[in-house]
């Protein structure tokens, strides 16, 4: 009834190879024409960022300081900071889906103290890590609760959570508790050996050699993820090589924890439905709800899952301090918060991945071990340089997601 | 298809009601699903076709009566229930995550699993599938977000077909696809339809309802007025049944329209705008608009028409030219400049850059007044309630409510709304964004006869459609954009559609443009 002009269709000029809706792309040019225009999506751009700011940062300092870049003092940046990728992991999933956790770094100070009451009471380790786990999940669980069903803000709800785990921790002592269980001890100091022999090494680099010449060959079906596959091989390789680099090498319980968290939150998020649906939220609540996904169950059980990784973040803490005290852990919610912008996950949620978190957890240690290393700088260098790279990263997602959208 | 009748009907709505407060969305409503028939809701806007939709798909709960699927009396408390139902939706604005990729939002909910863990490969051979039955070329791993809204549209479809609902809700699919999608999306439904599907279109083109429905169901103000056989009706019997008054009463609007000559006094232009432009949105263009005359701006989108009137009203800052208001220079850095200088402007974004939802209608309409005033001088509470109801009546807003809040109001009337927002600061200029987009044929009458009846009234007015028969029946002149510039300027007498489709498509384009209107 109505002469209706309508738009002229839209046409995306197709990437080849890249992100364009005809993926198909158009006949190659050659293969310098494939290069120049080749796109990663834009998902991974953040966190390449992120692990090339790593990678440079250890380039100076290994240029700056003598050792600096030796196999033992990289893997320490993992054990120093081992209850800080931890945290970083239930952050993610609750900067996933939009919200904040302000709570953790109380929570982590209330898990060290619960595991110390509770040893000192003469609990069993097992059981002590039981209920330090579970004050943990049931806090978080209530926080998310009251966010989901009062509509509360987050920032609001886990601003009451850090108060009130804080307070608890003065309520079981206002001391500081040692912990001296024997199994607590062991977790803490026992030296794990992971140095591979030359030949291991060896076998492992030819594999992932081979996966790289796999990935380059069958580049058609990788599309845009083929540069973080490569990227991914080719740091496997560098940890490798720094594995083999010094046969005196160790790690702890800790680090084996921290990582197992980081691969299980990997998996959740990315294989499961209850992943999916974190990430589907964070994209549009609304949306996720049309679509008929469990949108109120999603949002609670991420607050529980980071009460969870805090609590498990704290017994970390509590097997680097070895005590349980109520004002370790101060402040370290921004900590987490900045090791996951660092890690390129967008604080609107939607937008990031858990290996960014653990890259930017790496990144904090590493400003850290400069300073360390270097011994005239003063300790506050590492705040000023943690504000500067959060400022950057904003930007830089800020203008990311304007140039996508 | 007639056959219909004898068949079950695969839902059954009897006597359905829904209030928001005060506001009676649905007023003991009933409608019948059979299988394999697309069925139209028909009505305008605040009809209560949205609300009805809505309660058949768990969004809103159901005040009084009952939704029966397959014989089974259901009341959905989810949209999740309403899916395990067979029923899926797929509504106007398209409702995924950008975010993710394009086959997880075609399988979010009911990706293939493997010992729990999704399988990323057969979740995207699915979906492949699905597209391709669909006759779409989309690489299902790519992100959704970096395709057009057109693409998105149809894979909100593609994720509805992937269900194999037994009912599929399709609300305004085609307010976003061009003429080969629409083709696109008809040829899906026609083999839905044989499938057995039982298929809802809403949509406000007529044209289409006629092409591909088979029986509607029509709506007026929340009532039934009843449920007819598209084949046999006729286009203009359906209009008279949804608007309920007699189409020559509209005629004759427009008629009366039609016949106001230009009675332009040569004045003071309200605006003239020199060489006029903007790095990346507009060329240097020049425009003049003199009190009492309404200025149609006609174009593709996309051609400089919304980027001219924000540069007008200060929305965006110019770059080059010179722009006088009543005769002065003025330059323009924000809106509230151009406020200040009594211009107005309708945005085409009603929803994000009108609409202030949780506020009940007589503050949305007193916004822009208090805000000239500043906000230390409240409006008296006597003048709020005299101007409200005075404009609540005069633009004829229904419910009548000046503390209805505005997220309950439809479309057509929120629109009405905000264009008395800018009345009541008695602007000198009017600028109208796609004023009647969305909106059904009799508010958009009234609109229309507003516009006219302001400019009568010495306004000068810069009206902006797609819809180009509006433009000329409204516009004085009629001035023509293509890629981001001015290539016409004409006084509207005797000028026809084809006239100006001739222009903007310029010689090449001429005959696909003409195909697609």
């Amino acid at each position: 009834m109505s002469t209706q002009l309508r738009p002229a269709p839209a046409t995306t000029p197709p990437a080849p190879g890249g992100t364009g809706p005809r993926g198909t792309g158009r006949p190659s040019r050659g293969r310098w024409h494939a290069l120049r225009t080749y796109q990663p999506s834009g998902r991974f751009l953040p966190i390449l960022a992120t692990l090339a700011l790593f990678l440079g940062m250890l380039q100076v300092g290994g240029l700056r300081y003598e050792g600096f870049t030796s196999s033992q003092v990289i893997l320490n940046l993992l054990t120093d900071n081992a209850f800080l990728v931890v945290l970083a992991v239930g952050m993610t999933f609750v900067i996933l889906t939009g919200g904040i956790d302000l709570s953790v770094g109380s929570v982590v100070a209330l898990s060290t103290m619960v595991a110390a009451w509770t040893l000192q009471d003469g609990w069993s380790p097992v059981a002590a890590i039981v209920a330090t786990l579970t004050v943990g999940t049931v806090l978080g669980l209530l926080t998310g609760m009251v966010i989901h069903f009062f509509d509360v803000q987050p920032f609001i709800a886990t601003l009451a959570g850090m108060f009130l785990a804080r307070g608890l921790c003065y309520l079981i002592s206002v001391e500081s508790i040692p912990i001296r269980d024997d199994t607590f001890f062991f977790l803490a100091s026992e030296p794990i050996a992971i140095a591979l022999a030359p030949w291991q090494g060896g076998v492992v680099i030819g594999l992932l050699a081979l996966g790289m010449v796999a990935a380059v060959v069958k580049r058609a079906a990788l599309r845009s993820a083929l540069l973080p596959v490569l990227v991914g091989l080719g740091v496997g390789m560098w940890v490798t090589l720094l594995l083999m680099g010094d046969p005196e090498l160790t790690t702890t319980y800790s680090v084996v924890i921290a990582l197992a968290t980081v691969a299980v939150a990997i998996l959740v998020l990315h294989r499961t439905r209850f992943g999916r649906t974190v990430y589907a939220i964070g994209g549009s609540e609304a949306s996720a709800l049309l679509m008929g996904l469990r949108v109120g169950f999603v949002k609670v059980a991420v607050y529980a899952v980071s009460g969870f990784c805090a609590s498990l973040g704290g017994l970390l803490f509590a097997f680097y301090m070895l005590s349980g005290y109520s004002l370790h852990a101060v402040g370290m919610e921004l900590d987490a918060i900045a090791a996951v912008v660092i890690g390129g996950t967008l604080l609107a949620g939607g937008r990031g991945l858990v290996v960014g978190s653990l890259l930017g957890v790496l990144v904090l240690g590493t400003i850290q071990t400069f300073i360390s290393f270097d011994g005239t700088l003063s300790s506050w260098w590492t705040k000023i340089v943690i504000g500067a790279l959060v400022l950057l990263f904003v930007v830089m997602q800020r203008v990311l997601t304007r140039r996508q959208s | 298809m007639t056959h219909l009748d004898s068949a079950e009907p695969v839902v059954s709505m009897q006597d359905i009601s829904i209030t928001f407060g005060a506001v009676t969305a649905l007023d003991g409503v009933s409608v019948r699903l059979f299988p394999g028939e697309v069925h139209a809701l028909m009505g305008e806007n605040g009809a209560g076709k949205s609300t009805l939709i809505k309660a058949l798909t768990g969004v809103y709960a159901v005040d009084g009566g009952t939704v029966t699927v397959q014989g089974r009396r259901l009341s959905f408390s989810s949209p999740a229930a309403a899916q395990e139902a067979g029923i899926s939706t797929v509504y106007q604005e398209v409702n995924l995550c950008t975010n993710l990729t394009v086959a997880e939002n075609m399988m979010l909910g009911r990706e293939p699993r493997f010992l729990g863990a999704i399988n990323t490969r057969a979740m995207n051979r699915r979906a492949r599938a699905t597209l391709e039955r669909l006759g779409l070329d989309v690489d299902p791993a790519s992100t959704l977000g970096d395709h057009p809204i057109a693409i998105q549209q149809l894979v909100a479809i593609a994720r509805a077909v992937d269900v194999d609902a037994k009912v599929l809700i399709l609300d305004e699919p085609t307010s976003s696809l061009d003429a080969d999608e629409v083709e696109k999306l008809f040829a899906v439904m026609r083999r839905l339809r044989s499938e057995g599907t039982a298929i809802v279109f809403v949509s406000h083109f007529l044209d289409q309802i006629f092409e591909i429905s088979d029986r509607m169901t029509i709506l007026r103000n929340g009532r039934l007025v009843g449920e007819r056989m598209t084949a046999d009706l006729t286009q203009l019997e359906l209009v008279q049944l949804m608007i309920g008054r007699d189409l020559e009463v509209l005629e004759k609007l427009e008629r009366e329209l039609g016949e106001e000559g230009s009675t332009v006094v040569d004045e003071t232009p309200v605006l003239r705008a020199v060489g006029l432009g903007r790095k990346g949105s507009l060329l240097a263009t020049d425009l003049e608009v003199r009190p009492g005359e309404v200025v149609g701006l006609a174009g593709l989108l996309g051609s400089g028409r919304t980027e001219l009137a924000r540069l007008l009203f200060g929305a965006d800052a110019s770059d080059t030219g010179t722009l006088e208001v009543a005769g002065r220079r003025a330059k323009l850095r924000a809106p509230r400049q151009a406020i200040d200088r009594k211009v107005a402007f309708l945005s085409e974004n009603r929803r994000s850059e009108g609409v202030i939802a949780d506020l009940s209608v007589a503050d949305n309409m007193l916004l822009a007044l208090q805000a000239t005033r500043g906000w230390l001088r409240p409006i008296p509470s006597a003048t709020r309630k005299k101007l409200v109801d005075e404009y609540i009546e005069a633009l004829d807003i229904r419910p009548a409510d000046p503390d209805a809040l505005m997220r309950n109001l439809s479309g057509g009337n929120q629109q009405k709304v905000l264009l008395a927002r800018w009345l009541i600061t008695e602007p000198d200029l009017l600028i109208l964004d796609e004023p009647t987009r969305g909106i059904d044929v009799g508010a958009k009458a009234q609109i229309q006869q507003l516009v006219a009846d302001l400019a009568r009234r010495g306004l000068g007015v810069v009206f902006i459609s797609a819809e180009l028969e509006e433009v000329l029946r409204l516009s004085d002149r009629v001035v023509t954009m293509r890629d981001r510039r001015k290539i016409d300027e004409r006084t509207n007498v005797d000028v026809a559609v084809g006239d100006v489709l001739e222009i903007i498509a310029g010689d090449a384009r001429a005959e696909e443009v003409g195909a697609r209107a």
